[in-house]
C-alpha cells in the first residue's frame, strides 16, 4: 500500500463509511476548492528496490576516501562496532522525546548517563540532553549569558569560521553585539583581550585546540574575563578532554563542542552532536532538555525531564531558547562511544591523535612544508604549501588520499587514529611525487 | 536499575585501538587534565545488556500505538535508513569538495525539487536541524527582508493563542515582540481581531495550518491577505503539513516562507528527541536572503552558492544531511500518488478515531471534522469524577498506548490531542477506542483508581516537584 498505509482501499470506504462520508475528497471539505492542488508534479514512488537502486547510484558519484588528513570541524575517528548495534535498537530510533516518564525511563536514563559523562569529561557541573550542533552550542551559550545590561559577545578570531558564523546570524536575532578578539601568531591575542573586556561585554569565547589546531591559554583568558565580571565560554574538542585541562580545570563558565568525534560518521556534516555543559550558578538559564533524577510514588530511582520552567513548552516568548527537538539519538551515540571506549581507550585515542599529527608534522617539515605556527598543537596544525594548493589537493585525490584543508596560510592538517604509519608514510612519498 | 557508573569495575574494559604506530609524543609541562574522566569500565557484553534493559524500559513506533498529538508519530521505513547508512553517504567528509560529493549535492537537490513541488515555495535550505531551528531561520529571513528595505519600524509578530510553544519562543530569539492573536470560539484565527492588530509595526503572522485543535482555517486566504496588505510577511508552521500534503499548497496559501518537520510528515525517525530537520521553504522574494550553502547547477556539476544577501548559517555544514537521504526517500517512495494519500489516509483515522470516542462519551474541543488530529477536552470528566486528562493519560499507559499530547493547546482545559497518523490500521484504533471508553468508564466507577496509575511501567508516577526543586543532574560518584 502507498505511504505505508496499512488498510486497503476497501477497509478505507467501510471506515469512510462509518464517519457518515462517501468519498475520500469529503475528508478535505474544509480546504477552499481554489487551494485543491490536482495532481503534484513528482515522479511516480518506487518500489523499495527500485529506490534502493536509485539511492545506490546516487551514493556512487561521491568519492569515499580510504585515507583522510582533513578535519577542520569533522574528524574521522574508529567506531566501536558495539556503538551502531546499541543505536540502531528500533525503540530508541523511533521514540519520540520522554514526556512520559513512565514509558520512556531507557530514554531518560541514558540521557542521565550522557549528561554525567559530558560532565566528567569537561569537568563542569551540569550538561544539558544536547542541542544540534558546535557551532549552535557556541551561539547558545551567548545567547545565555548576554543580559539586558551586557548586550556583547567577544569571540576570538581562532574559533572555527563556521562558528563564528553561526554566532553572528544568532547575535542578527537576539540584537547582540559581537566583537572579535584578533589573533597574533595563530592564537587569541590576550593583550588585545584585555583592552576589550568593558561594562558592556557579557562574555568571551575561546576555542582550543582552535581552529588551527592550537591549544590556547584559556586559564589566562577565564581570570582576565573573570576580573572583570564577565563569563568565559570554552569551545572543546571531546577526544581532547581526555588529554588536556578541561573546561572546568581551566575556570570556564560554559564548556561547548562539537560531539562527533565520539562515535558519529562523517555523513556530510551531520547528524553531528552539540554539547553544552555549565556551572552550578548557572545552571537554570541553560538552554535544552535536562534530565534529573528523582523518586516515583513507590519509592524508587526514577528519571524525568527537569528544570522545565526555562522551556518554550512552558514560558513561550520568555523561554531560555526555542529549542524543542534536539540530537538525543546523537547523544546516545557519544555515550556508548565513551562507554565503549572508557577512560583508558579515550585517552589512547587522543594521544594516539596527538603522536600522529607530531609525526606527520615533522615528515612534512622534512619535505619542505613548514609548520606556520610555533607551541602546543592538538591533531591539527598549519604548514606552508610550496607548491599550488589545489593542485596538490588533486594529485592527492586521484590516489584515494584527502588531503589537508586549503586555507589561506597554507593547509590545515589533521591526524586521528585511523592514519597509521604507513599511510602517513604514503602520503608523503606521494606528495614527493607532486614535488618532483 | 542500576547507572552504567554502578556496574563498572576498575580494569574492565575493551580493547578498540592497536598500539601506537609512531613515536610517542608526551604533552608539554602543564597543559595535562588533573583529574582522569570517571568514564565507565565495562566489558562489551555487559554494555550490550545494559542498553538492551534501557530498550525495554522505553517505547517506540515499533512498539505501540503513539497517537502522540502534532508529532506525527508515523512508521519509519526500514529502507530509509539502510539508505542514509550506505558508505557512500556516511563515509564523505563536508569538506571534501561539491565535485567529490556529487551524489551528497544531488541528494539536497532532489529534496529541494520535491519540497518546493509539495510546499509551493521557490527554494528550500536545509540547514535547520529541527523544527524550531527552521523558525528561527524563518523569522531572520523575514527580518532581513524588511531591514533590506529599510522598514526597521517592523518589530512585532503575530502569534495566534494556540500556537505551539517554539512559536512564540523563536520569535523572541530573533528580536521580535509576540502579539497574540486570540482565537473564535470553533478554534479558528479571529480575523476581526487580527485586522485590528495588523499594522505598520507587524513583521509577519506565524501559522500553522491544519492549527494545533486539527482545524484546517477556511479563512486563510483572507488571513494571509490581511498580513500582507499591512506590509507583513507570512509564516507556516509545517508542523502538521502532514494532514494536507499533496492536497493543499503553503505557497497557494500566502505564505511567504514555511518550515518543514522532515521527522514528522516525511517519515524519519525522532530518536528519542533528534536529530530531526527543520527545512525551510521560501518564496523568491526571500530566497536571496536564504543561509549560505544553497546546492546550485545540473546534475554532475553541482555546487554550493551563497544566496547574495544571505544572513549568514544557523549551523555547520549544510544540516542533517542523513536526515535528509531519509526524507529524500520517504518521498521517492511515496511519489505523487502517494503523497495525497497518505494525507487523506491520517485524516481519515483521525476522523474514525475522534467518532469512535465521541459515540463512547468523550468530548471534541471542537465540533464536526478535524484533519490528521483533534482535541479532546475532560473538563466534564475533571468535574464530575475529579479524573484529569493526566489520570486518563496515565491509563493508557497501562494498556500498552503512548498517551496523547496532554494539557495542549493551551487554550482547551484539560486536553487530550490524538494524532494517530495514516500508518495505523483500524484495529489499533479499534483498540484504542475500547480502552480509552473502558477508562472513561472506570472514571466514573472507581475514580480513585485511576490516580494510582500506571502501575505496569518500571516505574510509577515520578516526584516532578522535587526533581526541579532538588536537581540531581548527573550520577554522584
Amino acid at each position: 500500500m502507498g505511504g505505508y498505509i496499512p488498510s486497503t482501499r476497501e477497509e478505507r470506504a467501510q471506515m469512510l463509511q462509518a464517519i457518515g462520508l462517501e468519498t475520500p475528497a469529503e475528508l478535505f471539505s474544509a480546504v477552499p476548492e481554489a487551494l485543491r492542488v490536482q495532481k503534484l508534479n513528482l515522479e511516480p514512488g518506487l518500489s523499495e528496490m527500485a529506490l534502493s537502486r536509485l539511492m545506490r547510484g546516487v551514493a556512487a558519484k561521491n568519492r569515499v576516501y580510504r585515507s583522510i588528513f582533513r578535519g577542520a570541524g569533522a574528524y574521522n575517528h574508529y567506531i566501536p562496532a558495539v556503538v551502531s548495534a546499541v543505536t540502531s535498537k528500533e525503540t530508541f530510533v523511533t521514540a519520540y522525546t520522554p514526556y512520559q516518564a513512565e514509558m520512556s525511563q531507557g530514554v531518560l536514563q541514558s540521557i542521565f548517563e550522557y549528561q554525567t559523562m559530558i560532565c566528567e569529561l569537561t569537568g563542569m557541573d551540569v550538561s544539558n540532553a544536547s542541542v544540534y550542533d558546535g557551532a549552535t552550542a557556541a551561539a547558545e551559550a551567548v545567547n545565555m549569558l548576554v543580559d539586558a545590561k551586557r548586550r556583547v559577545a567577544l569571540v576570538s578570531e581562532t574559533v572555527h569560521p563556521m562558528t563564528l558564523e553561526t554566532i553572528r546570524t544568532y547575535a542578527f536575532g537576539a540584537g547582540v553585539e559581537v566583537k572579535t578578539i584578533p589573533a597574533k601568531d595563530g592564537r587569541t591575542d590576550l593583550d588585545a583581550l584585555a583592552g576589550m573586556l568593558d561594562k558592556d561585554a557579557a562574555c568571551v569565547l575561546v576555542q582550543s585546540p582552535n581552529y588551527f589546531g592550537l591549544i590556547e591559554d584559556a586559564q589566562k583568558a577565564a581570570e582576565l574575563a573573570h576580573a572583570n565580571r564577565i563569563k568565559l565560554i570554552l569551545s572543546v574538542n571531546p577526544i581532547a578532554c581526555a588529554l588536556y585541562k578541561t573546561p572546568g580545570e581551566v575556570g570556564a563558565d560554559v564548556a561547548v563542542g562539537e560531539g562527533q568525534p565520539l562515535g558519529m560518521p562523517l555523513s556530510f556534516g551531520g547528524p553531528y552532536l552539540g554539547f553544552m555543559a555549565t556551572t552550578k550558578a548557572l545552571m537554570r538559564k541553560l538552554p535544552g532538555r535536562i534530565v534529573g533524577e528523582t523518586t516515583d510514588n513507590r519509592g524508587g530511582r526514577a528519571f524525568v525531564l527537569t528544570l522545565q520552567a526555562r522551556e518554550q513548552h512552558i514560558r513561550r516568548e520568555k523561554a531560555s531558547s526555542n529549542i524543542c527537538s534536539n540530537q538525543a539519538l546523537c547523544a546516545m551515540t557519544a555515550a556508548v562511544y565513551m562507554a565503549a571506549m572508557g577512560e583508558r581507550g579515550l585517552r589512547q585515542a587522543a594521544e594516539q591523535c596527538h603522536a600522529k599529527a607530531a609525526y606527520l608534522r615533522g615528515e612534512l617539515t622534512q619535505i619542505g612544508f613548514a609548520p606556520v605556527h610555533e607551541g602546543p598543537f592538538f591533531h591539527e596544525f598549519v604548514t606552508a604549501c610550496p607548491v599550488d594548493k589545489q593542485a596538490l589537493v588533486d594529485a592527492l585525490a586521484d590516489k584515494g588520499i584527502l588531503a589537508g584543508l586549503p586555507v589561506e596560510e597554507g593547509i590545515l592538517w589533521c591526524a586521528t587514529e585511523m592514519n597509521a604509519k604507513e599511510d602517513i608514510d604514503e602520503l608523503i612519498a606521494a606528495i614527493g611525487e607532486v614535488l618532483t | 536499575m542500576k547507572l552504567l557508573f554502578e556496574k563498572s569495575v576498575p580494569g574492565r574494559g575493551m580493547d578498540i585501538l592497536p598500539p601506537l604506530d609512531v613515536p610517542p609524543c608526551p604533552l608539554e609541562e602543564g597543559l595535562g587534565r588533573e583529574t582522569a574522566a570517571r568514564l565507565p569500565q565495562i566489558a562489551e557484553g555487559d554494555l550490550c545488556r545494559h542498553y538492551r534493559a534501557l530498550e525495554k524500559r522505553a517505547h517506540g513506533v515499533c512498539d505501540g500505538f503513539y497517537p502522540l498529538g502534532s508529532c506525527t508519530m508515523k512508521y519509519n521505513p526500514k529502507i530509509d535508513e539502510q539508505m542514509a547508512a550506505l558508505e557512500g553517504f556516511a563515509g564523505v567528509h563536508p569538506l571534501q569538495g561539491a565535485e567529490s560529493a556529487q551524489g551528497c549535492l544531488e541528494v539536497y537537490a532532489r529534496a529541494e525539487s520535491c519540497l518546493k513541488e509539495i510546499t509551493g515555495m521557490d527554494a528550500v535550505s536545509f540547514q535547520p536541524a529541527a523544527g524550531a531551528h527552521g523558525e528561527f531561520l524563518g523569522l531572520l529571513l523575514i527580518k532581513a527582508y524588511h531591514h533590506d528595505r529599510g522598514d526597521l519600524a517592523r518589530t512585532k509578530i503575530l502569534v495566534p493563542d494556540a500556537a505551539h510553544g517554539t512559536n512564540p519562543a523563536s520569535a523572541t530569539m530573533a528580536g521580535f515582540e509576540v502579539v497574540s492573536v486570540p482565537s473564535t470560539a470553533n478554534g479558528r484565527v479571529d480575523v476581526e481581531a487580527l485586522r485590528a492588530l495588523a499594522g505598520a509595526d507587524t513583521a509577519g503572522l506565524m501559522l500553522t495550518n491544519p492549527n494545533t485543535l486539527g482545524i484546517f482555517d477556511e479563512n486563510i486566504l483572507e488571513i494571509t491577505q490581511i498580513v500582507h496588505e499591512a506590509g507583513g510577511l507570512c509564516y507556516y508552521d509545517g508542523a502538521n503539513l502532514n494532514a494536507v500534503m499533496g492536497v493543499a499548497r503553503p505557497g497557494d496559501m500566502g505564505f511567504d516562507v514555511v518550515h518543514l518537520n522532515l521527522h514528522k510528515t516525511f517519515a524519519t525517525p525522532h530518536g528519542g528527541g533528534g536529530p530531526g530537520s527543520g527545512a525551510v521553504g521560501v518564496k523568491a522574494l526571500l530566497r536571496d536572503f536564504l543561509p549560505d550553502g544553497q546546492v546550485a547547477g545540473k546534475m554532475g556539476s553541482y555546487r554550493f552558492e551563497r544566496p547574495a544577501k544571505s544572513v549568514g548559517r544557523v549551523k555547520e555544514f549544510y544540516g542533517n544531511f542523513g536526515v535528509v537521504v531519509k526524507a529524500l526517500c520517504y518521498m521517492l517512495s511515496l511519489g505523487a500518488e502517494g503523497i495525497p494519500e497518505a494525507a487523506a489516509g491520517a485524516v481519515l483515522n483521525a476522523n474514525y478515531l475522534m467518532r469512535a470516542l465521541e459515540k463512547g462519551g468523550y468530548e471534541t474541543a471542537v465540533p464536526g471534522l478535524c484533519m490528521h488530529e483533534f482535541v479532546l477536552t475532560l473538563e466534564k470528566l475533571k468535574h464530575e469524577t475529579g479524573v484529569s486528562a493526566l489520570d486518563v493519560a496515565k491509563a493508557m499507559i497501562d494498556r500498552g498506548i503512548h498517551p496523547p499530547t496532554m494539557y495542549f493547546p493551551l487554550i482547551v482545559h484539560e486536553a487530550l490531542m490524538l494524532e494517530p497518523t495514516e500508518t495505523e490500521s483500524r484495529e489499533t484504533l479499534n483498540e484504542c477506542a475500547e480502552a480509552m471508553v473502558e477508562i472513561l468508564k472506570a472514571a466514573y466507577a472507581a475514580p480513585e483508581s485511576l490516580h494510582a496509575c500506571p502501575v505496569t511501567t518500571p516505574i510509577g508516577r515520578p516526584d516532578e516537584v522535587a526533581a526541579a526543586r532538588n536537581p540531581v543532574l548527573k550520577y554522584g560518584f
